[in-house]
């Protein structure tokens, strides 16, 4: 899903720099005996596999029956099928997995190839998922990818829920968000706030920005998830609008007049779409002439594509060791052969080499992967009930609180027009509010605290209803 | 909107972690391998390693129990934020806020403002708010709908206010938005230009700018443009 700035010429000799010693690129012929491939590609495998050790997880069982385990039972979800998407279906392949399958809605561009390895020229045009899944299946026997040509939200929920591990190749903050938000929403917790392993949908996430690069561990409930650590990603370059009109001093500043302030200017009511190479061509033309006009260098195509999608070149070598490092996790998940990364890798290759692992702790409070706080509640009680109820919680003691549940606002305190618009359920049984399911999530914001400390926010509550149908079940057995 | 994945700051060795959040902890740089399983969860988390095929038949078991539901609305956490933003608006009077796709859309939005003073007095401005699932890391979009002479709003309705770009923090909300729009219309700036005529004008000679928004807001020509009546 990466998306790169072409013909950079501090970058194009990035290629060299690492050589891929998988056999993938050096063109193997096909094997004639698969079993002796088959012994000579698990070989290292084995040895991580087969063999017990000091620095294994406590379930860690050793043996065939393991690898064989893996094979069969495992199903991985690679998301982005780009620069680290590509890296990431080979490094899995290759290291035993089976059962892949891959979400990427983009097609190849011309400019992917040089990184992209698993595309050709003959390529451009096509669904990337669907060419990178047929070119691994190829070349490493065995492996079974599924491919999906589409945006991650066309997918139901159910379909996530069905991978064992979840592993990301993506370039924008929104996906993660999304991804994280779908994986974290199978985590529930017992009546003692404690994660319940089996609702857990491991994430391990990769991300490459020219030199550096990142990965991390994403155990719901247990490690961060992305959004309790959100702040990590700094905030994204915005130039003064009045700048751009005025005062232009750089190229950007050029590309950002043509696309902001130009395009709607000349195209009343269209958007720009970025993914559409006439729309960029106009961009670039306009920014071209202003660029001239104020005696401004530097406006070219790819800066263009650069400054308007906001990207910087993809280096191959990042990649790969990137995702190197995720694959590597993602089998220590699986198999517990090792202990997992704990919990965030950086590496950095601008000058020399440079690794760290940081121990980012969770946000207790994380509106997505935290416990909320557990209340439990009568069939009967109305929504007026549940926000009084929240008053008095002794966690809680939240005055004025407004409740919403999946996207839906039950009520707002605050504004005028939309408390008038959700007053009319107040009257309502929370039960019937949220569609009868024995046990949901819902959100509260309010004010909180005593005296001084007063302070508004907002709380995850999982709401459990008493009495009704399939709550017999242990996770909610036992009360608050 | 690709965005990048890797924060700069941790990634360079001179900057400390430190300066990031009091919450994040040190790691030495060491393997990964070799991290101590004192520390923090780690011990917790290695409990993951993972019976993953034994808790296959249970993974299952809550797939097909969630057989049935409707299809689950994701709500992103930039909409939860909005939702706590949008319960706490605090508007003066001459503001008010409208949902027109409903009260379940809270991500676009209309805001109406009635200047009580200044040049644009009487007039009636709507600027339409876009947000993103990943406000507040995101700022909101936000557009004057209506055509307005004035020094730092242009003819397409892009405004020049700093705290919608160059300034956006995650700690500002959406009310501190609305009173920046409201005070562009009590103090229009000719400093921070968008609409440069307007802008000139103001500087050399505010008694005719006066009357120029005073003809643009009654309905009628200035210069070359035509401006819809808004009083
Ligand atoms: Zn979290």
């Amino acid at each position: 899903m990466r998306r790169h700035i072409p013909q950079l010429p501090q970058f194009v000799g990035c290629r060299s720099l690492v050589s891929h010693t998988v056999p993938l690129r050096s063109g193997v012929s096909p094997m004639a005996d698969a079993t002796a491939q088959q012994s000579s590609r698990s070989r290292d495998l084995d040895k991580l596999l087969l063999r017990p050790g000091h620095l294994v997880g406590p379930a860690f069982e050793p043996g065939a029956e393991l690898r064989d385990d893996l094979q069969k039972y495992v199903r991985i979800l690679v998301v982005g099928a780009g620069g680290l998407g590509c890296e990431l279906l080979k490094d899995l392949a290759l290291s035993g997995f089976r059962n892949l399958e891959v979400i990427d809605m983009d097609r190849i561009e011309v400019s992917n190839l040089n990184r992209q390895f698993l595309f050709r020229l003959e390529d451009v045009g096509k669904p990337k998922a669907e060419v990178a899944a047929k070119r691994v299946m190829e070349r490493v026997s065995g492996v079974n990818i599924v491919p999906h040509f589409c945006r991650i939200e066309d997918k139901e929920l159910e379909f996530y829920s069905e991978f064992s591990i979840i592993v990301l190749g993506l370039d924008s903050i929104e996906a993660r968000s999304y991804i994280n938000a779908v994986a974290c929403g199978f985590l529930e917790y017992d009546s003692n706030d404690n994660p319940q392993e089996q609702t857990m949908k491991p994430m391990v996430d990769g991300g490459t920005e020219g030199f550096k690069g990142h990965a991390r561990v994403i155990l719901p409930g247990m490690t961060p998830c992305f959004e309790c650590t959100i702040w990590l990603f700094p905030p994204q370059v915005k130039f003064p609008l009045c700048t751009l009109a005025e005062t232009p001093r750089t190229a950007a500043h050029c590309i950002e007049y043509a696309h902001l302030i130009k395009w709607d200017e000349v195209h009343s009511g269209k958007s720009f779409d970025p993914d559409n190479p006439e729309h960029m061509q106009w961009v670039y033309l306009e920014a071209a002439k202003r660029a001239e006009l104020f005696g401004i260098p530097g406006v070219t195509y790819s800066l263009t594509q650069g400054v308007v999608k906001n990207i910087i070149p993809a280096i191959a070598s990042t990649n790969a060791i990137i995702s190197a490092a995720c694959a590597l996790e993602t089998l220590k998940i699986a198999s517990g052969c090792s202990k997992t990364l704990s919990n965030y890798l950086t590496y950095n290759g601008v000058e020399g080499l440079h690794t760290k692992v940081t121990e980012f702790v969770k946000d207790k409070d994380c509106l997505v992967c935290g416990p909320g706080i557990l209340i439990e509640l009568d069939t009967s009680v109305t929504l007026k009930m549940f926000i009084d109820l929240v008053e008095d919680h002794p966690k809680l003691l939240m005055s004025g609180a407004s409740v919403t549940h999946r996207g839906k606002n039950l009520y707002m305190q605050a504004p005028p027009v939309l408390e008038e618009m959700t007053r009319s359920n107040l009257s309502l049984p929370l039960f019937e509010l949220m569609d009868k399911f024995p046990k949901g999530i819902v959100h509260v914001t309010g004010t909180a605290g005593k005296g001084d400390k007063r302070q508004s926010c907002l709380r995850k509550l999982r709401v459990a209803f008493k009495g009704v149908d399939g709550i017999t079940d242990t996770d909610m057995a036992g009360g608050a | 909107m690709a965005r990048s994945p890797i924060p700069p700051e941790i990634l360079s060795p001179s900057v400390s972690i430190r300066t990031l959040s009091p919450k994040s902890q040190i790691s030495p740089l060491i393997s990964p391998l070799l991290l101590s399983p004192l520390r923090g969860f780690s011990s917790n988390s290695e409990g993951i390693m993972i019976k993953l095929f034994k808790v296959k038949e249970k993974q299952r078991e809550l797939a097909e129990n969630s057989n049935g539901k409707p299809p689950v609305k994701k709500q992103s956490a930039g909409e939860l934020r909005l939702h706590k933003d949008i319960s706490e608006l605090n508007l003066p009077k001459t503001c008010s806020i409208s949902f027109p796709n409903g009260k379940d859309d809270l991500m676009n939005f209309e805001v109406t403002i009635r200047p009580d003073d200044g040049y644009y007095l009487g007039g009636t401005f709507t600027f339409t708010f876009q947000i993103s699932s990943i406000y507040p890391h995101e700022a909101p979009k936000v557009k004057c709908k209506t055509k307005v002479y004035h020094p730092n709003i242009d003819l397409d309705g892009n405004v020049c206010l700093n705290i919608l770009r160059e300034d956006w923090k995650p700690v500002l909300n959406i009310n501190t938005i609305i009173y920046g729009l409201y005070h562009l219309f009590t103090e229009p700036n000719h400093e921070d230009p968008l609409n440069r005529e307007a802008a000139a004008v103001l500087r050399d000679n505010p008694k005719m700018f006066e009357s120029n928004v005073r003809r643009a807001m009654a309905g009628g020509y200035v210069g070359q443009t035509f401006f819809t009546r808004c009083i």
